[in-house]
């Protein structure tokens, strides 16, 4: 206990000293330069460099490399004996949109009614949220805040268009700071043939007949063509009308980089069936399709390939969704699409638990799939997936400067973070559990 | 959705309500496991004893399903099956200290306040499929607990996880049975606004309902003390008290014949329940759960409590949101018994994972990350002379990694209990095609038979239709296991 104690006061007073703030980035006074030597480069764009310095500028990858030269006037941090690696990348959170699951005065994780593509994530983040400092000790630099995207919350069902996600930042004292890009996907809540469902509100389970749940489904599908269409006619008319032609609508304005293929449209499904469905249509109103949570991907495997979709999982830590599956039918899933050439990335769908990020992906190489893709799986490819590959997932020249340095193997159970620097800053591994370890560590001991 | 729904079920409603049923198709492989113990040798392998150490190359030799020798090198019989665990890792079997699993329906009788009356050994599920999951996640003993719906709970039952064994094999020999007591925001039902409100619904109703029914049942046991003395003594043509079935549970406990095993986050309710407990002279076996034990360490630790928690999960309520994966470790160091538990069927397939964070997480040794997942669970649920631990003339528990079980690369290989292998992956992936097969023959049979009854389902009517997964079958109910258990008074 003391030793993890003075590693982490050890690396919290490096990182003062270095920055003379606690927290956050960008104050005016800070030194902009640093380099990070004699570390073990996990670069993601090639080979890891044995012994290297990476070079961090106004925020950005200055340099990476072998022989690189640290320039006059940078603060440098020793990293002989540790690794470095992009900072991890969880591609669904609530992040800053959900405090306390059961309180509902502190859920703002997904709004009333079906259609509501209009909402966006960044508009409620709130950044001094106590989940986000306790996400970044576990070495995640950012994620995506998505509206209706479930986890362990009293929100409503999660309606079917869900709002727009944000890839932000973990770190920031406005959401200006923290902002990477305001609208990267629509939440798309495929509608599923239920037969059976679970009412939270009365705690009982519904049974409905098949034909019934298909009728509710057909109804849900044609509603959001209906809504697909109308936003393509509007958009139309945005181009070819006079200002005063017609009246603006939030909703159509909001659909339109979706019917346009600009924005991507996050496609929660798990039954194979669903994501069939969910293909389909989307091939058919020519929306990008990126599915999420995926139970039974591998199930459509070879069309989740061919029509180049890739996936977002849910938790490999899951049990089967059938009686008869395989135990380990979660945990095997990622090696069997990473063979049949489908792209996916990790996801927590959670906040309390996104600090499990990289033990999902270590499941996942624990049964079967290659090491480099599960480390690629939760920093590159979410990246990649979500148009923001240019920006982060990879140790870069020109990129932004979110980066880990650690005493091993980022994806295992016991490895520490030693220091994260965000935007370019170094960012502090403080947070609420550790000082409320740090206060009881030393009550004095009771009569 | 259906990963977000599940994480919503098992951690919000933490046990706290129904269980929600689960889809049900064909069935699962049992283990037979009526042929004689065979003798085996394990060989080669790293031994995590749990007790005295770590054991390079060593081996391990079965007998009578017990251990009967462990060590660098042992002499084994010629018709030792040996299993050989060369560059594997060999340790007890884990104890989860807090499970549901194997409980057939609802794990709460949430209509009372005080529900002592009903038992979970009464509802055993031997054909629960999580058992089996959980022993390909190397869990070989489970402490089978009532949900946290009330104040005072139900009976409680350990179990091994004896997998195609019928429910009456499944009772852990000799182990002390529990009841399950809740404290906190379940209790009072915050979080819940089905129905009627119920008393109590504040932690002062919590303490009250306590301190009622044990007053009750220091009253009841007087009067059967008086009875049984007069009796004793001769005196003829007494009229026996009339039974209750709700105290006598409580006076085990006021006897020491029962386990209290109470849920609770916060740390005013923990002291509570100790000022509780100390009034009426009985001891608190565990705190379940405990997120904010951390607090009150040294005070549980003085009561000789045990505290029985989870490894990093949170803010999901408010009494949740000062938990920290540092608890474990801190409780250890202020002299607790501690334990790591799942509290849900899937947290429990990785619980040697959940206990290596405490490494991470406060700095416990490799040895006492391990512990927490098996001696010292085994310690608290009063086991630990036959499990917890590899060590020569202990139930023969254990579980075969492919790699150190306290990381996040390990795999269970094989799960043994007293001595049988009831969980091999080798085996079970190589039948997955056989099983397969046989669902096929069985859907289509089923799919037969429905194409002769056309007027049977509404699904079945558009040729188009028919996908497998639309035709779920009502599974028949499992036998009823009903075991008679000690009818004390």
């Amino acid at each position: 206990m003391k030793s993890a104690l003075s590693h982490s006061l050890r690396a919290l007073a490096a990182v003062v000293s270095l920055a003379c703030i606690g927290d956050m980035s960008s104050a005016q006074s800070q030194p902009t330069v640093y380099a990070i030597t004699h570390a073990k480069i996990f670069t993601l764009s090639g080979a890891a460099i044995e012994d290297g310095t990476v070079v961090i500028q106004n925020g950005k990858i200055a340099n990476v490399g072998a022989a690189v030269e640290v320039p006059a006037g940078a603060q440098v941090i020793d990293g002989k004996g540790l690794q470095v690696y992009p900072g991890l990348f969880d591609p669904v959170t609530q992040m800053g949109l959900r405090e306390i699951g059961a309180v509902s005065a502190t859920v703002d994780s997904a709004e009333t009614g079906a259609f509501n593509p209009d909402v966006v994530a960044a508009e409620a983040v709130l950044p001094s949220s106590e989940h986000i400092p306790v996400t970044r000790a576990a070495g995640i630099t950012e994620v995506l805040a998505v509206p209706a995207s479930g986890g362990m919350d009293s929100a409503g069902p999660a309606g079917v268009l869900g709002g727009q996600a944000s890839a932000i930042h973990l770190s920031g004292w406005t959401i200006s700071d923290m902002l990477l890009k305001k609208s990267v996907a629509m939440v798309l809540n495929w509608p599923e043939i239920e037969t059976q469902t679970f009412d939270f509100s009365t705690f009982s389970r519904k049974q409905k007949s098949f034909a019934d749940a298909k009728q509710e489904y057909e109804k849900q599908v044609d509603e959001l063509t209906d809504w697909l269409e109308r936003a393509r006619h509007y958009a139309q008319a945005l181009g070819h009308g006079g200002p005063g032609d017609f009246q603006r609508d939030v909703k159509l304005d909001a659909l339109v980089p979706v019917t346009r293929g600009e924005l991507p449209v996050l496609v929660f499904a798990d039954k194979a069936r669903d994501i069939r469905n969910a293909v389909e249509f989307c091939e058919k109103q020519k929306l990008k399709m990126i599915l999420a949570s995926g139970a039974e991907a591998y199930k459509v495997k070879d069309l989740l390939r061919s029509k180049g979709i890739p996936v977002i999982l849910g938790p490999t830590l899951t049990l089967p969704r059938e009686e008869d599956d395989p135990y380990d039918r979660l945990l095997t899933q990622p090696a069997e699409l990473s063979a049949a050439g489908v792209k996916f990335a990790f996801g927590s769908f959670d906040n309390s638990f996104a600090r499990r990020l990289g033990q999902q992906a270590a499941n996942a190489a624990a049964y079967g799939l290659p090491y480099d893709e599960a480390l690629k799986a939760v920093t590159l490819y979410p990246a990649q997936i979500f148009g923001l590959a240019d920006q982060v997932g990879t140790l870069e020249s020109g990129k932004i400067a979110n980066i880990i340095v650690t005493n091993g193997d980022p994806l295992e159970l016991t490895t520490e973070v030693r220091y994260i620097f965000i935007k370019g800053q170094p960012t502090s591994l403080d947070n609420k559990h550790k000082a409320l370890y740090e206060k009881y560590l030393n009550r004095p001991k009771a009569q | 959705m259906n990963a977000a729904k599940s994480i919503r079920t098992r951690l919000l409603i933490c046990s706290a309500l129904l269980a929600v049923p689960t889809s049900i198709l064909g069935r699962v492989p049992k283990s037979p496991a009526a042929e004689p113990t065979p003798v085996i040798l394990i060989q080669n392998a790293t031994i995590l004893t749990a007790s005295h150490g770590t054991i390079e190359r060593g081996s391990i030799l079965i007998k009578d399903g017990k251990i009967a020798e462990v060590g660098a090198s042992v002499k084994a019989p010629k018709d030792a099956q040996v299993i050989d665990a060369a560059g594997q890792f060999v340790m007890p079997g884990i104890i989860d200290c807090h499970s549901h699993i194997a409980v057939d329906g609802s794990v709460n009788e949430g209509s009372i306040s005080v529900s002592s009356i009903v038992n979970i050994a009464d509802v055993l599920n031997p054909d629960d499929v999580d058992i089996y999951r959980d022993l390909a996640g190397g869990v070989t003993v489970a402490n089978v607990l009532h949900g946290s719906a009330n104040a005072i709970g139900g009976q409680t039952i350990v179990i091994k996880l004896r997998w195609g064994l019928p429910a009456s094999k499944l009772p852990f020999e000799g182990a002390l049975p529990g009841i399950k007591f809740a404290l906190g925001e379940n209790p009072k039902r915050s979080n819940f606004s089905r129905g009627t409100p119920r008393y109590p619904a504040t932690r002062m109703g919590v303490e009250e309902t306590i301190r009622g029914a044990f007053t009750e049942a220091r009253d009841y046991k007087a009067t059967w003390d008086l009875y049984n003395k007069r009796t004793a003594a001769g005196e003829k043509n007494l009229i026996p008290p009339r039974r209750d079935l709700r105290l006598d549970p409580l006076v085990e406990v006021l006897e020491g014949k029962r386990y209290v095993h109470s849920h609770c986050y916060r740390e005013d309710e923990i002291l509570m329940l100790l000022r509780v407990a100390k009034e009426f002279g009985f001891k608190v076996r565990t705190f379940q759960h405990v997120l904010e034990g951390y607090k009150v360490a040294d005070e549980i630790a003085a009561a000789g409590a045990g505290a029985s928690t989870f490894s990093d999960w949170w803010a999901y309520k408010v009494e949740a949101y000062d938990a920290i994966p540092y608890n474990a470790a801190l409780m250890t160091r202020r002299g607790v018994l501690v334990s790591v538990n799942s509290d849900d069927a899937e947290e429990a397939t990785h619980l040697n994972q959940e206990a290596a964070k405490t490494m991470k997480f406060g700095g416990l040794s490799h040895d006492e990350a391990l512990k927490l997942v098996t001696l010292n669970p085994a310690m608290q649920l009063g086991i630990d002379k036959r499990v917890g631990s590899i060590d020569a003339g202990k139930d023969a528990d254990l579980v075969i990694y492919n790699h150190d079980p306290l990381s996040a690369y390990a795999v269970v290989q094989k799960t043994l209990i007293d001595g049988r292998v009831y969980f091999d992956r080798q085996r079970d992936v190589a039948d997955r095609p056989v099983r397969e097969k046989e669902k096929k023959a069985l859907l289509d049979k089923q799919r037969k038979a429905a194409e002769k009854k056309p007027e049977s389902s509404d699904a079945a009517k558009k040729p188009g239709e028919k996908k497998p997964e639309e035709k779920k079958e009502e599974k028949p109910k499992p036998p009823q296991s009903t075991l008679v258990l000690g009818g004390g008074r």
